[in-house]
């Protein structure tokens, strides 16, 4: 009983998640201007470091939040530098 | 697969169920918001909900899940959320300024101009940001 209400709001959490992924990709591909589509990558990396914890959870390792920890720093490093790209026209200068 | 999560007590499962739902809501409003919102300084602020108090949640839910399966504190999730405490304002700050000195230098009428008093330290902003950034002398 128990069992089966954790693994469905596990299911619902991914779904949801997913969800989110998919409006998010939306602004990256639609997005008017430059900085909505930076915008919308980093909503993009946040939702997936979600995505895998919640993974993580439902299959018991401890492997996904390594991986989860990897995209969240590589989702902070992109975004600052892709910030800096649209405010100077270049990252390293 | 599930014969680990059947182990988990009920007193324990019911708070993960309700933290996962309730980050996953919080994230999905937020997107919604990315999506539907007019401009971009409006939309910078929808997402944060999700990058705060959704993945909060959801990292709470998952140090209760394994520390009780393990039967030890799991602490490790601290760093994500170290991780994303210390950079989302970081981030979208530097995203807001590079957006508003675009739609300032195109001389767009939708942000106000910058104020006559700091015409030079407005438009020095982003020289001076440049060089503890990069750690590069300017």
């Amino acid at each position: 009983m128990i069992l089966t209400l954790l693994m469905g709001t596990i299911f619902l959490t991914q779904i949801m998640l997913v969800v989110a992924m998919a409006f998010a990709t939306f602004r990256v591909l639609r997005g008017p201007r430059a900085q909505d589509r930076v915008l919308g990558l980093d909503t993009l990396y946040v939702t997936a470091t979600m995505l895998l914890l919640t993974f993580g959870i439902r299959n018991g390792s401890i492997l996904y939040f390594e991986a989860a920890l990897i995209i969240a720093l590589l989702g902070f490093v992109s975004t600052a530098a892709l910030a800096k790209f649209l405010m100077r026209g270049e990252v390293i200068e | 697969m599930n014969n680990h999560l059947a182990d988990l007590p009920a007193w324990a499962a019911i708070p993960a169920a309700l933290l996962l739902l309730a980050g996953a809501v919080l994230t999905l409003i937020g997107t919604v918001g990315l999506l539907r919102f007019g401009s971009f300084y409006q939309r910078v602020h929808a997402p944060t909900l999700g990058s705060t108090l959704g993945i909060g949640c959801i990292l709470l839910a998952s140090m209760l899940v394994f520390s009780v399966l393990e039967s030890r504190a799991i602490l490790h999730e601290v760093l994500i959320t170290a991780l994303m405490v210390v950079t989302t304002p970081i981030t979208l700050m530097l995203l807001a300024r590079a957006a508003l000195y675009r739609d300032r230098s195109e001389g767009s009428d939708e942000v106000p101009p910058p104020p006559s008093g700091q015409d030079a330290r407005a438009s020095g902003t982003p020289q001076s940001q440049s060089g503890p950034d990069g750690g590069q002398a300017v």
